[in-house]
């Protein structure tokens, strides 16, 4: 099908503003008589609080109101099944950072000086610091709930007969794999307005990604009616995932609002970011797989356990997604998966761009290119001979659709000279290749319901101006920009005549977030809807004045014409007075639900996705062997969107992933001491400490766009947010072993690990730097599920264990 | 965001005025010029002055003049001037260099040649803010007793961690300090004590007005420095060399350590196995390797520090290089 807007590269419908400086985020607004409001976090990582005195804090000059756990009894949490969180805490702190009080007050300086006055009384507790500490019995475990003692979640499944796959296999591998947590690092930190006002309603604006989740938290925190709540998602500064939970700060400035009658605005430092996280869970892994002497996979078996910190987040889905994306990539037959997540005194890990997915990616990855060499077989042939045909159901019943991985592997392996080059350049440089791929769009949403997971209004106006409403949030990918592009595409309009409202839970239709990639897919075939209702009545009405059939009306540049005789027209506006004129005031709405998925497994909710993205890399380095220095030159990446809406948005979010994904692959990490006074404290919670790469890291990026449109994408496009980050750490890992020889299995890969795992080369030992022990983690017997292959159902056929699967 | 707390602030517009002000204020007073390490320090309570004495304006303190006998720096001109400086550049390439290592761009516009000279000690253990301070327990520099580091060490450990310092040290440079007394004339390297609390020996009461380098010519010098990325870091590792030959040989070697204790280091047994060589590649791995020996960093900033004494060999080696290189040599 030919297009006119869509496919071409726009600029962005809010780009303007951005770079001039205009935009208007949280912290920008400004109400009169607005208080300031900053939370007394807890500086002990695991305590009872004895008792909290504010008498001296609310006596302090310009302290207005004194917000503690007791005036917000009521626990929220992102899934139901972890509702673990408190606005402030109410009985016991449980990292560094943990807000237990609130002061608003006449400005920042007088609510700082007032946290010094509030004395806390806490009886420590002994402080769970990493994974094997998760793992051990504990006397006063973080949470009463959860699996056992701190570990907060525990799943096992098998699909097909693994044993038996592995008894078929020529050779058997296993590995261990480490996965250092990260976080996003928005350069706009959290701020959030909240303004309750006479009439007994509630505004807050925030920097948040799921203005409709933060609706239903502060529904249910303060116990107030939904309707009388209005969230405003402002214009963000960057989410990447952190900004995709409801937040205490969003609360507590709700509820000190309602108690001062005064607005109150609230802004996180930067360190205080650092606290909220919820980013890149820690993952030990450990995968055993078996193959053919061809390559070909027979049986995988992949365990991993997650350091949680110290609430749910969306935790426990991260902890399915550790287990769920594997089969989509590649051609598993029988496929066995063991995932645990336990509660640490840490900032609580959830999704961060790939949620859940770039640590198991990262082990695959790099465990396929050690069976490749080992089996004497190219990387990137030993991929190929793994390939889905298209529409094909995977062992856990993921329905994979359209898939170009093919074309990507071939257009990066081509234009990185991979075959003449890989294996053959000097000492000290290599290349490495690794492949992966995303969902658009989780299947479930947060909370079960059977209704729309996004909803699309149109508003047609006499004098030809479009307004589309939209509960979606653009947190910079260029949502916004999209649905433009689309209705603009739809109607034959000008992207930049239609009027975009979006992310206001009282103007728009519901529209559940921006995360797991789904926007584009969801609200673009929403807006397809839309427009396309509305289009019917416009061709009614025009065909009938125009005198020609239906199916001849034609738009385009603004104009509605007879598509035989073009000069036979009227604008669009003349078009709408019509429809109008008959039709009487014109409105049309558009939703999407996501298909049904296939699996009917406990745990089958995560993995589901109306279609997947693919991506892969090749990533050339190079290796000081007197340092461990690394330096990449050149990135080739080829990405399978289906279809570029607009592919300069595309290219940014290519470019950004690749970014984000080399980050984590040579310099992030979330580390904590321990040392100290046996705290657990986060050792830089600072953008010049916690190492991010700069410019001057940012290597040449050589992006390929493949589009083989899938029939479950609006004009068949598919995801691009997040699945060009995963195949980034992988194919440096597997890069450097090309270069010098050794592998670094964990990430990420520093200068430091290099250099040891070449001594240990050098002193005969394996040449290798990575974990070396994975812990006994007490798995459940998993529950088994025929495969497609075997005449599977899609359900459990364990007696026991039966019923719908999702995250509940 | 982040705030800082009241202060009073004075901005005088001669040394004169600064120091009479600062002499009526007493201890709890503070120098500011560009404000960069300052700030942001108040901002997180590591420092705490009541008041503050701005050096803007003081047009003394901005002077730059580079001449036949030497280059003649005020304490106050910033960084950016100094590496736009088209004489700077020429006479000085190395310091010049490692000014332009300094931080990031907008930072070097506001920061200054004497704020980078008395930069704080360096710790992550203290370069942090009040909260996180506390949750830790604080440390022996700000409001504690025990240095986190090593909590068996008398003193504090906190780093030396300015980049300009080596390389001036390397070209012997001179600060000239002013009190209610008069003035003083003091090499850089003698500004220094190896104590992260007491790491100048500066009187609190004296001003750093200006800095005199002498003139290069016949040196040749280099900068190196070792941190994370390309930008913003401060060095985990740094190497000031300047080397001057007679002949053939080397008549006089200057090698100093950034970044691996509380003071810049002379590593002097290096530079006497380069003395009288033929400053060759053997000279320079004997001398390499020798300078490791007094490099002792501790587990106080980024990278593992026994990564980084590893790499200190490796960085001198460069430096070395870098100096006998045709570009390093002053062109007359």
């Amino acid at each position: 099908m030919k297009t006119r807007v869509v496919g071409r590269p726009y600029t962005k419908v809010d780009g303007a503003a951005k770079v001039t400086g205009q935009t208007k985020f949280a912290d920008d607004v400004m109400l009169p008589r607005m208080l300031h409001c900053k939370l007394l976090r807890s500086k002990i990582a695991h305590a009872k609080i004895r008792s909290i005195d504010v008498s001296k804090a609310l006596a302090a000059p310009g302290v207005v109101a004194i917000a503690t756990g007791k005036d917000l009894p009521t626990p929220f949490g992102i899934l139901p099944v972890s509702q673990d969180e408190h606005a402030l805490c109410t009985d016991r702190v449980r990292f560094v950072g943990d807000p237990v009080a609130a002061v608003a007050a006449v400005d920042e300086d007088a609510a700082f000086d007032a946290l010094d006055l509030i004395a806390v009384d806490y009886e420590p507790l002994p402080p769970v610091g990493s994974i094997d500490d998760g793992l051990a019995p504990a006397a006063t475990p973080i949470h009463d709930y959860g699996d056992q003692a701190n570990i907060h979640k525990l799943v096992s499944m098998e699909f097909g007969d693994t044993e038996q796959g592995f008894a078929r296999a020529d050779r058997v591998y296993e590995d261990l794999f480490f996965y250092e947590g990260n976080t996003h690092l928005p350069l706009e930190q959290h701020a959030a307005v909240a303004d309750f006002g006479p009439d007994g309603k509630l505004t807050l604006w925030s920097s948040t990604q799921t203005p409709h989740y933060v609706h239903r938290a502060l529904a249910k925190v303060l116990e107030m009616p939904p309707a009388k709540i209005r969230v405003i998602a402002t214009p963000n500064g960057g989410g990447f995932g952190g900004k995709s939970d409801p937040f205490n700060h969003e609360i507590v400035v709700a509820h000190l609002s309602r108690v001062t009658g005064r607005p109150v605005k609230i802004c996180l430092t930067r360190e205080e970011v650092f606290y909220c996280h919820r980013g890149r869970h820690p993952t030990l892994m450990k995968v055993r797989t078996g193959v053919k002497k061809d390559g070909a996979i027979t049986a995988m078996h992949f365990q991993t356990v997650l350091d949680g910190g110290g609430y749910g987040s969306y935790g426990v889905a991260s902890t399915y997604y550790t287990g769920a994306l594997q089969t989509v990539t590649y051609k598993v037959p029988t496929y066995r998966f063991d995932g645990a997540r336990v509660f640490t005194n840490k900032p609580p890990c959830g999704p961060k761009r790939g949620h859940g997915t770039p640590q198991p990616r990262f082990a695959l990855e790099v465990q396929l290119d050690k069976i490749a060499c080992d089996l004497a077989i190219d990387p990137a042939e030993i991929r190929r001979r793994h390939l889905h045909p298209a529409n094909t159901l995977t062992a856990n019943f993921l329905r994979v659709g359209s898939i170009g991985l093919g074309a990507c592997i071939d257009k990066v392996v081509a234009a990185s000279g991979w075959k003449k080059r890989r294996g053959k350049l000097p000492p000290g440089r290599g290349l490495g290749i690794a492949c992966s791929s995303y969902l658009c769009g989780a299947g479930l949403p947060i909370y079960w319901n059977t209704m729309p997971q996004s909803g699309v209004q149109l508003k047609l106006d006499r004098g030809g101006g479009v307004t589309v409403f939209c509960g979606s949030t653009d947190i910079g990918q260029g949502s916004d920009s999209i649905l433009a592009s689309i209705v603009a595409e739809v109607l034959g309009i000008d992207p930049f005549d239609i009027r975009i409202v979006t992310g206001d839970t009282d103007l728009t239709p519901v529209d559940l977030g921006s995360y797991s990639s789904r926007v584009t897919l969801m609200t673009g075939n929403a807006a397809i809807q839309a427009a396309e209702r509305a289009k019917e009545m416009l061709v009614a009405t025009a065909a009938k004045k125009l005198e020609i059939p239906p199916e001849a009306v034609g738009f385009a540049g603004g104009r509605v014409f007879d598509v035989a005789n073009p000069e036979r027209d009227m604008s669009f506006a003349e078009a709408v007075v019509l429809a109008e004129s008959r039709y009487g005031t014109l409105g049309t709405v558009g939703s999407y639900s996501p298909p049904p998925s296939a699996g009917r497994y406990r745990g089958a909710g995560v993995g589901p996705s109306p279609a997947y993205s693919y991506s892969a890399a090749v990533v050339e380095v190079e290796v000081d062997p007197e340092t461990g220095i690394l330096t990449i030159p050149k990135i080739w990446i080829a990405h399978d969107v289906g279809k570029c809406i607009n592919p300069a948005l595309v290219m940014g979010q290519v470019e950004g992933s690749v970014y984000m994904g080399l980050g984590e692959a040579v310099m992030e990490e979330m580390a904590y001491r321990t040392d100290a006074n046996a705290n657990v404290v986060h050792k830089f919670p600072s953008m010049l400490e916690y190492k991010s790469p700069t410019t001057k890291e940012m290597p040449e990026v050589e992006t390929y766009l493949v589009e083989d449109p899938d029939a479950n994408g609006p004009f068949g496009a598919k995801e691009v947010g997040q699945g060009p980050l995963l195949p980034i750490p992988p194919a440096v890992a597997n890069a450097v072993f090309d270069a010098v020889g050794v592998r670094v299995d964990e990430v990420p890969v520093t200068p430091e690990k290099v250099l040891r795992a070449l001594k240990a080369k050098a002193q005969g030992q394996p040449a290798r730097f990575g974990p070396t022990r994975f812990p006994s983690v007490p798995y459940p017997a998993p529950i088994h599920v025929l495969t497609p292959a075997e005449g599977g159902d899609g359900k459990a056929v364990d007696a026991a264990v039966t019923g719908a699967g999702g995250v509940r | 965001m982040m705030r800082l707390p009241k202060f009073r602030y004075y901005a005088p517009t001669t040394v004169r005025e600064a120091l009479r002000i600062r002499a009526g204020e007493g201890p709890d007073a503070a120098y500011v010029a560009g404000g960069t390490d300052l700030y942001p320090n108040m901002k997180r309570r590591q420092q705490t002055p009541k008041v503050v004495i701005g050096l803007s304006r003081v047009r003394a303190l901005g002077r730059l003049r580079v001449g036949e006998s030497g280059a003649s720096i005020g304490a106050a001109v910033t960084l950016s001037a100094i590496e736009t400086h088209r004489r700077m550049r020429r006479a000085y390439p190395a310091l010049v260099h490692a000014i332009e290592e300094i931080s990031t761009p907008p930072l070097r516009n506001m920061g200054t040649l004497g704020g980078n000279l008395l930069l704080d000690t360096r710790c992550n253990y203290y370069d942090q803010n009040y909260e996180w301070r506390q949750a830790i327990d604080f440390c022996m520099k700000k409001d504690g007793v025990i240095c986190w580091v090593a909590p068996g060490s008398p003193k504090c450990l906190a780093v030396q961690s300015a980049d300009s310092v080596p390389i001036l040290i390397a070209l012997s440079a001179r600060a000239v300090l002013a009190s209610p007394e008069g003035e003083r004339e003091v090499p850089v390297e003698d500004l220094y004590a190896n104590d992260g609390i007491h790491y100048l020996t500066k009187r609190p009461d004296e001003l750093l007005t200006e800095i005199r380098v002498p003139k290069s010519e016949g040196w040749r010098t280099a900068y190196r420095k070792l941190r994370r990325r390309g930008s913003f870091d401060f060095p985990v590792l740094s190497v000031g060399v300047a080397v001057r030959l007679e002949g053939e040989r080397v008549a006089e070697a200057r090698i100093v350590l950034g970044a691996v204790a509380s003071a810049p280091v002379r590593a002097t047994r290096a530079e006497a196995i380069l003395a009288g060589s033929s400053f060759d590649m053997a000279a320079i791995t004997e001398a390499a390797q020798a300078a490791a020996q007094p490099s002792k960093p501790m587990d106080n900033t980024d990278f593992s520090f026994l990564w980084r004494k590893e790499m200190t060999a490796r960085w001198v080696s460069q430096a070395l290089r870098g100096a006998a290189s045709k570009g390093s040599l002053r062109k007359p």
